[in-house]
């Protein structure tokens, strides 16, 4: 099977694509989508709504809609614990749950609907353990206190009864990473895991997944619409548009230097603390509307909100993801022009 | 506590020693009944034109803020002059002619519109809820001009929100605050939901429309650097109280509370390459229902002194309009820009 790996990495996804039957036809969501995670790195998914970026974590899970409500193409590759390469796209849903919260594992949004109400913590995270492992409930709910210290929940033995009513949005997101950690798995993948808490709160907790992860080493796929909780954490960003990939690279270049127009027209709407005007001073804003996913523009998604766009080229054809520097990618014809222009 | 005030006419907002309590919990004979104060003795005031950023995290009261100054939700005690008007010592019939002059701007633009209803309908039920006397052409050019406020055209009133995207309902939200012709808005985080890329458009939007129709705002967000662009003064908000206020380049250039401080320390910067010194705020704001005894922020805060325990440290002057809630004057806490 697909066992020519790049062996550094856990995860290699290539030529991923997703799309929906709906009454208006077969609407693609993702398309042509590739990245590769290595251990221990941390790879941000950003897009606004609409650009795919959940729906391609959710088909990395293998928890999109199965045929023929969707259809999924392209490879997943994942090294396992076991040093054998599998393609998840085409493992068995039976195989596929054996992997899913064991070897790789997800967060979500919402702390408040990912927990079941009526159960207590303990025997939430218990479940967890047990499902992949053969324990029994007193070693499985010793391994969930285990699990509480880990994500720093203050008195782990008596949380181990609360229900999730009685924490805090950061408490239960906690409760959610314990979770997800149950059995030590390679890749997390984090679905906006700080976007409904605070600032406070959000501080701690990435401060926490950071923390995590130099202890376990495992690799984290963070989606975000956030680009300062991207500088925080991410070694690598990839940019999402429409449904595809506009821009790779690493974290730095990416949000130093954009090539792409849309990422650069992100950045600069993102109102910062160190440029506030002190009163009733404009943002700097992208126009126009994210495209509705069942009428895309032709050529370029971004092109009829682009400040660059050259009529009769970005509206004709799909640019190309072309290296523009070493591990940094752009879709966009123009990128060489407007950097020249830029510089 | 004065504050330099628009000349003649005194603030157009002026709120005094406002609180709000709601009673939780009961059981048989409501014998275990306690109370929630969800805000706790605020007064403030807002000028004829000025943007007040309101500033909090969850829980902090906000929120409750915004719709007690409305009277959507009675205030326990306290006053809101509004004109010069004392809104709380008003019934319904008597405040109903005076609502169309200051309207609310919700977050969610998925669940504050109809979906049954059309864009032209929901522009005109304010009509039919205050019952104006106005020709079907007064009343429709009211509405025309709302809609061209917010960007969008009279082609949008047979369209259900449905067919609109998270920004465009928004401006839809905004239209409907405007066909009243109001003084006062008060705008509850109305960019919370919207993708960066919108968010930008609709701060600048609401810029926009102040300016053209002479409008004063309280501005309540999560978010200190959208406040920093958009108001003049800013008050943040936690548990409850007010702890700062001040204009804005005193409260970003020089933060006079520690939660001020960590707030603005918790926001992520845009750039990879500055690693900072955060201060990390240990668990969460506390519950409301057994808030902390004196200043309700000692738990969290790193400055704490055991007088902190003792009384609620009361809003006091601590530089020229700048108030703030701390017992604590020696303190020379960071800021996100040079004073």
């Amino acid at each position: 099977m697909a066992a020519d790996m790049d062996a550094s990495s856990v995860l290699d996804v290539r030529n991923l694509a997703v799309s929906f039957r709906t009454d208006r036809g077969e609407v693609p969501a993702v398309h042509d989508v590739s990245f590769t995670v290595k251990p221990g790195e941390t790879l941000a998914l950003v897009g606004e709504s609409g650009s795919g970026k959940s729906v391609t974590s959710l088909a990395v899970m293998r928890l999109t809609p199965p045929a023929p409500q969707a259809s999924l193409t392209g490879s997943i590759l994942f090294r396992g614990r076991d040093g054998q390469v599998r393609d998840l796209a085409t493992l068995a849903e039976h195989e596929m749950q054996a992997m899913r919260g064991n070897e790789i594992s997800m967060i979500f949004q919402e702390p408040m609907t990912s927990l079941n109400p009526v159960h207590r913590i303990g025997d939430q995270i218990a479940e967890a353990v047990r499902y992949h492992r053969k324990v029994d409930r007193q070693a499985a709910l010793d391994r969930a206190e285990e699990l509480l210290v880990l994500v720093g929940i203050p008195e782990p033995r008596k949380r181990l009864k609360s229900y999730p009513h009685h924490l805090s949005g950061g408490m239960r997101q906690r409760v959610m990473i314990a979770m997800a950690l149950a059995c030590d798995p390679s890749v997390l993948i984090a679905d906006e895991p700080t976007t409904a808490l605070d600032v406070t709160v959000q501080a701690q907790i990435l401060e926490l997944l950071k923390e995590l992860q130099e202890r376990t080493g495992m690799a984290v796929v963070f989606i975000t619409h956030n680009l300062g909780v991207v500088a925080e954490i991410a070694d690598r960003v990839m940019v999402m548009y429409a449904g595809r990939i506009v821009e790779r690279g690493g974290v730095v270049p990416l949000l130093k230097h954009p090539l792409m127009p849309y990422t650069h027209g992100l950045l600069r709407s993102v109102p910062r603390l160190e440029l506030a005007a002190f009163g009733q001073a404009k943002l700097e804003a992208i126009r126009g509307n994210v495209p509705d996913p069942t009428r895309m523009p032709q050529g370029c998604s971004f092109h009829p909100r682009c400040d660059h766009a050259e009529l009769g080229r970005c509206d004709r054809t799909i640019p190309i993801l072309e290296e523009a520097e070493a591990d940094h990618l752009v879709r966009c014809h123009r990128w060489r022009a407007i950097a020249s222009v830029e510089a | 506590m004065t504050i330099a005030m628009d000349d003649q006419h005194g603030p157009i907002l002026d709120v005094q020693k406002l609180s709000k309590t709601y009673s939780v919990g009961g059981g048989l004979f409501g014998r275990s009944r306690q109370s929630v104060r969800a805000i706790d003795d605020v007064s403030f005031q807002i000028r004829r034109g000025e943007v007040l950023g309101l500033v909090g995290e969850s829980g902090s009261g906000k929120s409750t803020l915004g719709r007690t100054v409305l009277q959507l939700t009675e205030p326990t005690s306290g006053s809101v002059l509004f004109n010069g008007v004392d809104l709380t010592r008003l019934n319904r019939r008597q405040l109903k002619p005076l609502r169309p002059k200051m309207q609310l701007i919700f977050q969610d633009p998925f669940a504050s519109l109809n979906p049954r209803m059309t864009v032209g309908r929901i522009l005109g039920a304010p009509f039919q809820i205050q019952k104006l006397r106005l020709s079907r052409a007064e009343r429709d050019e009211r509405v025309v001009a709302a809609l061209g406020a917010v960007g969008l055209t009279e082609h949008h009133l047979d369209r259900y929100p449905h067919e609109f995207s998270g920004g465009q309902r928004q401006r839809i939200g905004i239209a409907r605050s405007l066909v009243m012709e109001p003084e006062f808005l008060v705008a509850d985080e109305p960019v919370s939901a919207l993708d960066v890329s919108i968010q930008a458009q609709i701060v600048n939007l609401l810029l926009e429309i102040k300016r053209k129709l002479d409008l004063t705002i309280l501005f309540i967000t999560h978010d200190l650097a959208v406040v920093g662009h958009i108001s003049d003064r800013v008050a943040v908000m936690y548990l409850g109280r007010i702890v700062e206020l001040a204009d804005t380049r005193a409260v970003f250039s020089a933060p006079r509370h520690p939660y001020t401080e960590a707030l603005f320390s918790a926001i992520p910067t845009l750039d990879p390459t500055v690693k900072r010194n955060r201060i990390l705020l240990k668990g969460d704001i506390p519950s409301p229902l057994d808030p902390p005894s004196g200043c309700a922020f000692r738990t969290r805060c790193r400055y704490a002194l055991p007088a902190c325990a003792e009384a609620v440290p009361p809003l006091r002057e601590v530089g020229q309009g700048h108030l703030s809630a701390c017992i604590r004057e020696d303190l020379n806490l960071a800021a996100p820009l040079a004073a």
